[in-house]
């Protein structure tokens, strides 16, 4: 559905915002676009929506090149920015038809009725006769959202949609989007983690421009997991339970972290299937006290912060 | 076209609900109406519109970068210009939406200004020819302010900035011809042929000139074409 090929962005006497972009996004899919602040996201997604071109390379939405095609691109992309494009003197209602309109929603009666099914979707029926000054941040950006799906557009594209709500809207919103996935495309920005674990069928990790990983959730956690981390906590003889455990074949590393009294922590780094099993065996044929054996969860997280920061230290050096 | 008065309807009705319009129309007419009080009380003779004509002109060139300055800037400062280029309709599309509204608006407050005329020939004996093509030229010169206006517009999201860019440039515009004495018999040609006011005065006098005409809508031409080329440098910024 979304072609990126090569696409380079330079602003005037500024290092590049990106470059040498290159990805794809089926059809249905939830996209997440991962990175710390100033990592390339907005001007990627201005890009994608035709606000502004590549500087070179290639950008096809829906088959449609958003430079050369850019009225039929235009056409299937419904966008949020950072910033949801409300007018103050316009009334939710009154905004919605003159999207819809803009849009190429001609037909009244149809504009009407899409305003009330996206009201619905996006919990703004009550809203409808307000005008956006007395709006919460909320209820603005669930407006910019109806927004940007109010003409059913193939792909939407989602600059940050939940920044700035609390708690109970960033769940709402995200049940949203996720509902959206399926008959839409869906590219969302964000530099929160759990956001795209929860709602993404697929992460783009970016960093200074440049993309360091694209996989689905699960796989990139299960990547830093590669090795599978084990807390061990166990009574009896330190020096000799460290040797033990170093000298078993499974076992890639061996951190002592603490004791306490006779009792001691370590972290054993394993990509041994059933690396738990066989710990809790090792200990009981030795008559060591094994008190705890806990699996440390791999997160998003981790990944994010091991591929941007072995970023950071590879370019610094 | 459907998206074109799309936004043509928004703008009139941002007019409209902030009270610019309101304001600006009323201002206009307290302006002009004091004016023609004025020229009621000192002249009898048949070309009286005419001088009220030249004071509209000038009450214009004051209130038109109002009007204007609002019509890309704010979008800029909203964050709103985002969703309209990025929805399918060109940027001349934008631009003439834009200005239509700015248009109906001057349309509106010329409108506003009949009552004298209509006055003139209850009461008395006015040539009808000077005061119909006097308000075309007018809303000709108007027009040109407006597109003036709309372009200084997309050069910055501080309304104020723009507005006083725009009265410079008018102002400049305006009185070009008064600087046609010291540049010599061609380029003052030039000069004279290019001051905003110079095309005026055949309007004045009750002729409808094609050339003057033409020059108005040319002058507009330009401006709305650099008015949608400063839109498109955006997209390679």
């Amino acid at each position: 559905m979304i072609t990126v090929e090569h696409v380079t962005k330079a602003y005037a006497n500024q290092q590049h915002a990106v470059s040498d972009l290159s990805f794809e996004v089926p059809q249905g899919t939830i996209l997440g676009f991962l990175g710390p602040n100033g990592a390339g996201k907005t001007t990627t997604m201005r890009m994608l929506t035709g606000f502004m071109a590549p500087s070179s390379g290639r950008i096809a939405v829906a088959g449609f090149d958003t430079v050369k095609q850019s009225m039929e691109a235009r056409r299937r992309i419904g966008y949020l920015p950072e910033t949801p494009p409300l007018y103050n003197e316009l009334n939710v209602r009154a905004y919605l038809d003159f999207v819809g309109r803009l849009k190429g929603l001609k037909d009244k009666k149809q504009r009407q009725a899409r305003i009330a099914e996206v009201a619905e979707a996006c919990w703004i029926s009550d809203v409808l006769n307000k005008t956006p000054n007395k709006l919460s941040k909320g209820y603005r950006q669930r407006v910019g959202l109806a927004q940007a799906i109010i003409h059913k557009p193939d792909v939407i594209i989602l600059d940050e949609p939940t920044i700035g709500l609390d708690p109970k809207q960033i769940q709402e919103t995200r049940k949203l989007i996720k509902s959206l996935g399926g008959q839409h495309t869906v590219i969302l920005s964000t530099h929160i983690l759990p956001e795209v674990q929860m709602t993404c069928d697929r992460v783009i990790i970016i960093n200074k421009g440049r993309i360091l990983a694209e996989d689905t959730p699960e796989n990139l956690i299960a990547r830093s997991a590669g090795l599978q981390r084990v807390t061990l906590r166990v009574h009896g003889p330190q020096a000799e339970i460290e040797a033990h455990l170093k000298s078993l074949e499974i076992v890639q590393g061996v951190q002592y972290q603490r004791s306490d009294a006779e009792l001691h922590t370590f972290l054993i780094e394993s990509q041994a299937e059933g690396i738990q099993a066989r710990l809790a065996r090792e200990m009981v044929a030795r008559d060591w006290g094994l008190y705890a054996l806990q699996t440390a969860e791999g997160s998003l997280e981790d990944v994010f912060i091991q591929l941007v920061t072995n970023e950071q230290g590879g370019t610094d050096a | 076209m459907s998206t074109i008065w799309a936004i043509t309807l928004k703008e009139l009705k941002s007019y409209f609900v902030s009270p610019i319009a309101y304001v600006i129309t009323a201002m206009f007419l307290l302006v002009s109406g004091y004016f023609f009080a004025l020229i009621l009380n000192v002249t009898r003779d048949a070309g009286m519109m005419t001088y009220l004509f030249g004071n509209m002109a000038v009450i214009l060139l004051l209130i038109s970068p109002l009007v204007s300055m609002r019509l890309f800037a704010e979008e800029q400062r909203n964050k709103t210009l985002e969703l309209l280029v990025t929805s399918p309709i060109s940027d001349a599309g934008i631009v003439i939406g834009k200005f239509l509204a700015a248009l109906l608006l001057l349309a509106l407050m010329l409108a506003c200004t009949l009552h004298f005329p209509i006055l003139l020939l209850v009461l008395g004996n006015p040539d009808v020819y000077p005061i119909i093509s006097g308000y075309i030229g007018i809303f000709l010169m108007g027009s040109a302010f407006l597109a003036i206006g709309m372009l200084t517009s997309t050069w910055t999201q501080n309304q104020i900035i723009a507005a006083v860019s725009a009265f410079s440039i008018s102002l400049l515009l305006w009185f070009l011809g008064a600087s046609s004495n010291l540049a010599g018999s061609g380029l003052g040609q030039v000069l004279n042929y290019l001051s905003l006011n110079t095309h005026y005065e055949s309007f004045a006098k009750g002729l409808l000139s094609l050339s003057d005409v033409l020059y108005y809508l040319s002058t507009i031409g330009i401006l709305l074409f650099l008015t949608i080329r400063s839109l498109e440098t955006r997209r390679w910024r």
